[in-house]
């Protein structure tokens, strides 16, 4: 073929056309720009959410509901001439209020477009309905149907956690979520997030180039219907949660019940803390809580730690009969306290000497410093920090000085100390078995919550084991971790769980003037086994602490009561645990204790207690 | 007596072309339908919309193109070319003071519901008029006479189509070069205009220092495109070039290390007037070179390079002041200059991403989303390639420009076995016209022109656009069956 003219010109087309067709499949196949942009461009996603699931009790009774409220919103480009007075009489706001959010969608025209803006949020069905009625008169208002959070108890503000919207910072940290979905944010509602959210749906819609929908894409073929949100059965006795709420009005620190032959936790009451109206709508009091100085959001039930007191000495009394330092008929003096060289750690008056289990009964300190000091210093361990590291164990296997593990998201494990902390205040070998007296009698550098110390005594009820403590029971939709289900023995042998039992009984049960701590708390025919403690706080009055659980034999409720500032553990924490125990297992006050419950209820200790 | 009526149909039809033809007009038909739909599916048929005018427009086009194959002698068009050709001028300028303005331009006749645009018969007339004027005996392009006449016919036209403010037709009319290339003009005028469109570019869109650069590589490199001059070229010029190439940088470089201020001469140096100047100083040397030889081509590569500089000189001048606001705004948007995804840019995103979503086997027959919704603008006329590309994917588009290309070709093809000089001369002005509107039209929905508001031959909707291409490509076939029957 000559290159003459005619054919330059052929391949002078030839050359175009490749460019054209080069062109086209770049941007039809190679760069993938343009694909994304399409699918953006036209189809709308219009989300379903999903309501989200219900947070039942044990019972089966409702924590956690939903009900509808509804936005309203308006679409400015679509709002004609209106009677702003009856629109204001209808929505039941002032007249200036719909003029103000007029100008401003006024002014804010071009960014607005054709979209729909939220006028008023969360309306009560009824407040709707009487807009609704005469909604024909303002065309571009209407409402949207949204699902709320509602809470038919005043139960458990704390526990069941709020929801909320979600912000960027838990976007970035969680897949799955985008900007306008909610989220628990704390207790169940955040630990159970997975099952409660459900999924997401959507419609998609057809989109011309003025923003206007013109239809279903594919007839709704392509749409994805929403999955509500998987129902929770707790462990929470709403009733009891109540009551308990009650009863902590007006006080600080926690009340928390478990049962022990499972470790489901029946109750968990921090107070102050949040009212569940305050929940629904978290964000407008959200302020109002962040101001209050008891802190009401801080969770007390699992994320303070406290010194036990005297509720400590059954975990050395246990350790001791363990390590075989003495017998439960060991007998130790104790004259107003026990002498150590120049110091001396005081007690209250009692008869001496006593034996093990009168040593519960009356909470004796100097029995414990004896015990401690057999512990300590036993001959089989080279020293006394080797000692104090087995100790140390042992406390361990009763789930101090750890997270427990259970299900509640923010868990706080305690402190219990060891050789090296004590190498470090001291100096190393610079300290011995007197230095840390007050370990004894749980005092010093002891923190546990009060979820430790329910554990602890439903250790004793379950003479030996416990079960991690958890809120979420095991449904056809939810299954709960097998850790929930597996007993955990302390290293302390189950043989000597009875006399530390027996002692607790005779605590509750040896009548007034026995010398009994806590005979204030006797219920008959409950056989409440308990152990008081009295917590020095260098803030103030003594926190008052009590740990009980009942029937003695095959308990159904063990109770762990921590007061602020609430002196003697007599005083305020073993009438609180036994009203609640009296209520979970006979349902009601019985007519001889109503005084006491009527006293509890009233009780104020707001004034003792110290804020920042 | 038999009269002798030549060869039948079959033989004298280029049916390939027809089939082309037809398949193109069914092509458009069926995307413009798809185009329009909305929620609610209408027949293609619906006279209300604009697939069911269309099929009026195909049916009487049809029936034009039967007119002109069977009813008018293919002698007519040879004689009466200069009537027509005068009518249709006439029209031309009519149009701007009786038209309707539709758009911005003047360019519509409006009769009740039927609209017409002049500009589309001119492209056949101004074709006729080229055909009858260069086929003549004696005609030579390089005769100055018949050069000014040749130029004049697609001129006038021309001009007047711009008075129209319909830019966009008239640079249809810059597709002739091609025909006057084919008859004898030199190829080192189309070298020249896209060196200019080049410089052009590169002007805006880099600097007025490398376009300069660029000039002087190229007409530094034709003149050394002899045996034996090419290897001195590479050896002295070339490293020239590249060590000058680098100049505004190091420029730059030395003001940076020296924290040269404003003031400086670092920074107020202007490289390209420093470039024009040395390429000035060179020129006598390279005069009284050609003079020594009697080298034409090296006295039109001077007056090449100084009209070059000065197009380099005065683009800021053009871009601003002579080309009109939208104008600018579409080149400017096209060279990348501008970032526009909402103004100008906006038609240009949208068929590109209506295009581009399309991938490789399409969204299907009405599966489209952006063409159909309404992002593309003018999705059934100018835009129509959108749809193509959107439901067809790129198979669907590519087999249609393959199409368009075949086309093109076969008339070329036709055209170049003719004995006819004026079929000859015709058929290349129709495959020029077909060409400039399918590459300008695609150039502009794919991105690579700017938008420029002419329709895609035969498929784009509109009567008058589809009656026009008809009629002139029926007129070639037409010359063609009278060739074939007489002389084939």
């Amino acid at each position: 073929m000559k290159l003459d003219k005619p054919n330059k010109l052929k391949i002078g087309l030839i050359v175009a056309v490749a460019i054209l067709l080069a062109r086209l499949f770049v941007i039809q196949i190679v760069d993938e720009k343009y694909k994304i942009d399409a699918s953006n461009n036209s189809m709308v996603y219009s989300m379903i959410y999903p309501p989200r699931g219900i947070i039942h009790d044990r019972n089966g009774k409702i924590l956690v509901g939903n009900k509808m409220a509804y936005d309203l919103l308006v679409t400015p480009k679509e709002v004609e001439e209106f009677d702003t007075l009856a629109l204001g009489e209808a929505l039941d706001v002032p007249v200036d209020f719909i003029r103000e959010k007029m100008q401003e969608y006024y002014r804010d025209r071009r960014k607005i477009g054709y979209q729909s803006v939220v006028m008023i949020k969360q309306m009560t069905p009824e407040r709707y309905m009487k807009f609704a009625e005469i909604a024909y008169k303002f065309p571009g208002f209407r409402g949207q149907a949204r699902s709320i959070r509602e809470y038919p108890y005043n139960a458990g503000g704390n526990l069941l956690g709020y929801v909320s919207e979600v912000d960027a910072a838990f976007l970035k940290s969680h897949e799955g979520y985008s900007a306008g979905d909610y989220a628990g944010k704390t207790g169940i509602e955040a630990t159970c997030e997975k099952y409660l959210k459900g999924e997401k749906g959507y419609n998609i819609y057809l989109r011309n180039s003025h923003n206007k929908i013109e239809g279903r894409y594919r007839d709704g073929e392509m749409d994805k219907a929403s999955v509500p949100g998987k129902d929770i059965n707790t462990t929470i006795d709403a009733e009891l949660q109540h009551y308990g709420q009650m009863l902590m009005q007006n006080k600080v620190g926690s009340l928390v019940a478990i049962e022990p032959s499972t470790g489901e936790i029946l109750t968990l009451v921090s107070s102050p803390g949040i009212d569940v109206d305050m929940l629904a709508d978290i964000g407008s009091h959200y302020n109002e809580i962040l101001a209050n100085p008891y802190k009401p959001m801080f969770n007390r039930a699992v994320q303070s730690a406290y010194p036990p007191g005297s509720v400590f000495k059954l975990v050395n009394g246990l350790i001791g009969l363990q390590e075989g330092v003495f017998t439960p008929d060991t007998e130790y003096p104790c004259h107003m306290g026990y002498q150590f060289g120049r110091n001396r750690l005081g007690c209250h008056e009692h008869r001496s000497p006593l034996d093990f289990e009168e040593s519960i009964m009356m909470s004796c300190n100097a029995y414990y410093c004896y015990v401690l000091r057999g512990i300590l210093e036993n001959g089989k361990y080279g020293s006394v920090a080797e000692a104090l590291d087995s100790w140390k164990r042992y406390v361990g296997s009763f789930g101090f000085g750890r997270k427990l593990g259970s299900d509640f998201p923010s868990e706080l494990g305690g402190f219990i100390p060891d050789s090296k902390y004590y190498d470090k205040v001291y100096g190393e070998g610079r300290w011995k078995a007197t230095n840390v007296i007050s370990l004894s009698i749980g005092q010093g550098e002891i923190g546990c919550t009060p979820l430790h110390l329910a554990n602890l005594c439903a250790t004793i009820a379950n003479r030996g084991y416990y079960y991690i403590p958890h809120l979420i029971k095991d449904s056809k939709e939810v299954s709960i971790d097998a850790k929930y289900k597996k007993p955990q023995y302390t290293l302390v042998d189950t043989s000597y769980f009875p006399e530390v039992i027996e002692g607790m009984f005779r605590a509750v049960n040896s009548g007034y003037g026995s010398g009994g701590t806590a005979t204030i708390a006797a219920v008959k025919g409950l056989d409440i086994c308990g152990k008081t403690g009295t917590a020095q706080n260098p803030r103030g009055d003594d926190n008052s602490v009590f740990i009980c659980f009942a029937p003695k034999d095959n308990p159904k409720i063990a109770v762990a009561a921590y007061v602020e500032n609430g002196s003697f553990g007599a005083r305020w924490a073993a009438p609180l645990a036994s009203l609640l125990v009296e209520k979970y297992l006979n349902g009601e006050i019985g007519g001889n204790r109503k005084y006491l419950e009527q006293m509890m209820l009233e009780g104020d200790l707001m004034d003792k207690v110290k804020t920042d | 007596m038999e009269k002798f009526r030549g060869r039948g149909l079959r033989e004298t039809l280029d049916w390939p072309l027809i089939i082309s033809y037809l398949l193109l007009v069914l092509i458009g038909w069926i995307n413009i339908y798809a185009s329009v739909q909305s929620a609610e599916p209408a027949s293609i048929f619906d006279f209300s919309a604009r697939s069911g005018k269309q099929f009026i427009w195909m049916i009487t086009a049809f029936a034009l193109g039967a007119i002109v194959l069977f009813v008018i002698s293919p002698r007519f068009y040879e004689s009466f070319s200069l009537p027509i050709y005068l009518a249709t001028i006439a029209l031309l300028a009519a149009v701007i003071f009786l038209g309707v303005e539709v758009k911005g331009s003047r360019s519509w006749f409006e009769f009740g519901p039927v609209r017409f645009q002049p500009a589309e018969i001119s492209k056949i007339a101004t074709s006729l008029m080229l055909a009858t004027v260069m086929s003549q005996y004696g005609y030579k392009l390089s005769n100055i006479k018949d050069f000014i006449l040749t130029a004049a016919i697609i001129l006038v036209p021309m001009a007047i189509i711009v008075a129209q403010s319909e830019t966009g037709s008239a640079l249809v009319y810059v597709g002739f070069i091609f025909v006057l290339y084919r008859e004898g003009l030199s190829g080192w005028l189309i070298f020249m205009i896209g060196v200019a469109i080049l410089l052009f570019i590169l002007t805006l869109t880099v600097s007025p220092y490398f376009s300069i650069l660029a000039l002087m590589v190229i007409v530094t490199l034709c003149n050394s495109l002899f045996p034996g001059k090419m290897k001195k070229w590479l050896l002295v010029m070339l490293p020239v070039f590249a060590v000058l190439g680098l100049l505004p940088w190091g420029l730059e470089r030395i003001a940076a290390i020296t924290h040269a201020g404003e003031e400086s001469f670092l920074r107020t140096f202007r490289p390209e007037f420093f470039l024009a100047g040395l390429g000035v100083l060179a020129l006598p040397y390279y005069a009284i070179k050609a003079f020594r030889e009697r080298n034409t081509f090296k006295w039109l590569s001077i007056a090449a390079f100084i009209a070059g500089l000065l197009l380099v000189f005065s683009v800021d001048f053009i871009f601003h002041d002579v080309l009109q606001d939208h104008q600018r705004k579409r080149i400017e948007v096209l060279l990348g200059l501008k970032d526009d995804p909402t103004g100008v840019g906006y038609n240009v995103n949208q068929s590109m991403i209506a295009i581009g979503s399309g991938g490789l086997v399409g969204k299907g027959f009405l599966k489209g989303t952006q063409t159909t919704y309404g992002f593309v603008p003018e999705q059934s006329t100018d835009f129509i390639f959108c749809t193509i590309g959107e439901e067809w994917g790129f198979i669907g588009s590519a087999l249609t420009i393959l199409l368009y290309a075949f086309l093109i070709w076969r008339v070329m093809h036709d055209a170049e076995r003719s004995r006819e000089n004026f079929t000859r001369i015709y058929g290349y002005c129709v495959a020029s016209c077909i060409f400039m509107h399918l590459f300008i039209n695609i150039g502009m929905t794919i991105g690579i022109m700017p938008v420029i508001g002419i329709p895609l031959p035969l498929v784009s909707y509109g009567g008058s656009s589809l009656w026009a291409f008809t009629v002139m490509l029926f007129i070639f076939i037409a010359l063609i069956r009278h060739e074939r029957r007489y002389f084939g």
